[in-house]
């Protein structure tokens, strides 16, 4: 069973939870952006947590099924559909050999998620079958599918008719609210400057992609210093030091940029905090235009926000189990 | 805990700060030196054979370290108070030393290929005329390129930090602050660079691992490999990644008939760098580092 890429839509790649403990070479976790999505899609065909599905922002590609198979598709609303016949979303559905899989345009959010029951079959690297372009490895030749490209999918046993609740489904807003603790770096502002962060509505620009999401809107001002040793002149610089997933930095003070999951590791720009883990999905559900704050939160409020992630997907594996 | 606690000092408690609910920074030193990148290594190492359940990465950087983490199985208090003991286990040990090796990394520079892409993007350059050698050279009231390249390839250098892109070492010179390099990077940085670029930005040197972007100034290249995620290289037959945190780098210079020499040995596959084990005292590096960095070029070349 394959699946062969007859158009590749927008930055497709095939990820799948990610790839844990080589941050400190500079390899990030990559895997789905929005888990959320990946995981109800992969619950809904059956598959293990830990199947690779295959991401694609904004466009859908087309693909063509060489056997029958079942397949879901969830995040962003795109109109699906199959030998040009509407498919539901959130929802499992068969294929038959031959049958073309095809979208439509984005109506919200950014980026889909495609689960074929069994997964994509791609060589596991360090431990993951996610795509890590920057680095060249992962996924399918360790870049987003082309045109032509054939992916094998692995032994399924999901069936057609598996439905998300509406209510568990994400919300995909246009106007967003990340909880951010704020810390890191942040004494580096100006109060000016940090008021500027939180009462500021940023807009996400173009520059949105695996490895970071940027906005505009603002500026933030820095505290005047000495710069010390090593830590470049600007202001905004430090001494090249590690980044967090999450974490938001503001090179020259213009543009926060937010780290995702194919973050560079590390850099010299002052980090003023993180977005917490469970609205890293919502930053991936975010399209140019999308109108964003940061909400400052304490860690032990960022730790009740990711149990109510947590709570979340149980009620997730309860709807499909 | 607080990211504000103590904002006002700077050099002799580490900052402690949550980077959301899954990452602990820890901020040795605002400054980069050769003691708070040592510190650095020292209180990663102690962690890292602590084992704790819970850890899913440990990131040491030049003057700070960052610790990745799961709250659901580790509380961030045990974590914080796991490191606090760690941190003073290193502050308390009479003397430190850090297992290690030294790598020769030959360089050819002045190579066309890192000139023809400064040449490319003088618009972003602070010095619109010229290479970036000759900036360097001119910013660290150096006579001439060749003294530069002389200095730059003479003491050896610490791996101080990998990462940024997958592989790429930042390095700090094992010499006294009035002698390090320091060349400012590029006004905006550049949108391409050759992969194996020896750069350079504030006093950090750096190896780019693959082909991008990058702000630092470029002196030349490195025949040899240090990201091979195909694992061809002798050198990667266990990782995909070259250079780990505490490495000793010596750059050595080499023409362009070496370098094509070596690049033959990379086709076969058959490339190695040369490297020797070492163990590293900053106590005895302090007391004489000339004299040291003379001992861990015998080391490296001693068979």
């Amino acid at each position: 069973m394959a699946i062969e890429i007859v158009a590749p839509g927008l930055g497709c790649t095939v990820q799948d939870q990610g790839r844990l403990g080589h941050y400190d070479v500079g390899i990030p976790p990559s895997g789905a952006l929005d888990l959320f999505s990946a995981l109800a899609a992969n619950l809904l065909v059956g598959n293990d947590d830990g199947a690779a599905v295959l991401e694609a922002a904004y466009m859908g590609p087309q693909l063509r099924f060489t056997a029958p198979a079942v397949v879901a598709v969830t995040g962003a609303t795109m109109p699906v559909t199959v030998g040009g016949q509407a498919r539901p979303q959130w929802e499992s559905f068969d294929v038959a050999a031959g049958d073309l899989l095809e979208f439509g345009f984005l109506q919200q959010g950014a980026r889909i998620y495609i689960a074929v029951a069994g997964g994509i079959d791609v060589p596991a690297v360090l431990g993951s079958r996610s795509t890590y372009a920057l680095g060249g490895f992962g996924g399918f030749a360790g870049r987003p599918v082309q045109a032509g490209d054939v992916l094998e999918v692995g032994e399924g046993t999901g069936r057609a008719g598996l439905r998300v609740p509406g209510h568990l489904r994400p919300a995909l807003e246009r106007e967003q609210e990340l909880r951010t603790v704020l810390g890191l770096y942040d004494y580096r502002l100006t109060d000016r400057g940090l008021a500027a962060l939180l009462e500021t509505t940023w807009t996400l620009t173009p520059v949105a992609d695996r490895i970071g999401f940027r906005y505009s809107g603002g500026e933030l001002e820095w505290r005047p210093r000495d710069q010390p040793f090593g830590a470049g002149s600007d202001p905004s610089n430090i001494v090249d030091a590690g980044y967090p997933l999450g974490s938001i930095q503001v090179p020259g003070g213009v543009e926060p940029i937010i780290l995702h999951r194919d973050a560079v590791s590390g850099g010299g720009y002052a980090m003023v905090g993180t977005v917490v883990s469970a609205d890293l999905d919502t930053v991936a559900q975010s399209s140019p235009g999308t109108r964003t704050r940061f909400r400052p939160v304490s860690l032990a409020e960022a730790l009740e926000a990711r149990a109510d992630r947590r709570r979340r997907v149980e009620e997730l594996r309860a709807a499909l189990g | 805990m607080s990211s504000s606690t103590d904002a006002s000092s700077t050099s002799t408690a580490s900052r402690y700060s949550w980077g959301g609910d899954e990452h602990l920074v820890v901020q040795v030193s605002e400054e980069m030196s050769l003691e708070a990148n040592f510190s650095v290594m020292a209180v990663t190492d102690v962690l890292r054979q602590r084992h704790l359940d819970g850890v899913m990465d440990i990131c040491p950087a030049n003057a700070s370290f960052l610790i990745r983490f799961d709250p659901d199985v580790l509380a961030p208090a045990d974590l914080e108070a796991a490191v606090r003991a760690a941190e003073a286990e290193v502050a308390h040990a009479p003397s430190l030393t850090l297992e290690t090796r030294v790598v020769e990394v030959p360089v050819w520079y002045a190579d066309p290929y890192t000139t023809e892409t400064g040449a490319r993007f003088r618009d972003r350059h602070q010095r619109p005329e010229g290479t970036d050698l000759e900036f360097a050279a001119a910013e660290n009231a150096l006579s001439s390129v060749q003294e530069f390249i002389d200095r730059h390839s003479g003491a050896p250098w610490i791996t101080s930090m990998v990462g940024f892109v997958a592989g790429l070492p930042f390095m700090f010179q094992m010499v006294p602050r009035e002698r390090q390099l320091e060349v400012p990077k590029y006004l905006r940085p550049r949108t391409d660079t050759p992969p194996l670029t020896v750069g350079h930005g504030g006093c950090f040197a750096c190896i780019y691992s693959v082909r991008g972007a990058g702000g630092y100034q470029m002196f030349g290249v490195t025949p040899g490999p240090i990201f091979d995620p195909a694992q061809m290289q002798p050198d990667f037959a266990d990782f995909m990644v070259f250079f780990r945190p505490g490495d000793i780098v010596k750059f050595r210079p080499i023409d362009e008939t070496e370098y094509r020499r070596i690049r033959d040995e990379v086709s076969a596959g058959r490339f190695r760098f040369r490297q020797r084990p070492f163990r590293f005292s900053l106590d005895e590096f302090h007391a004489d580092p000339d004299a040291y960095n003379r001992t861990v070029l015998e080391v490296l070349n001693g068979d």
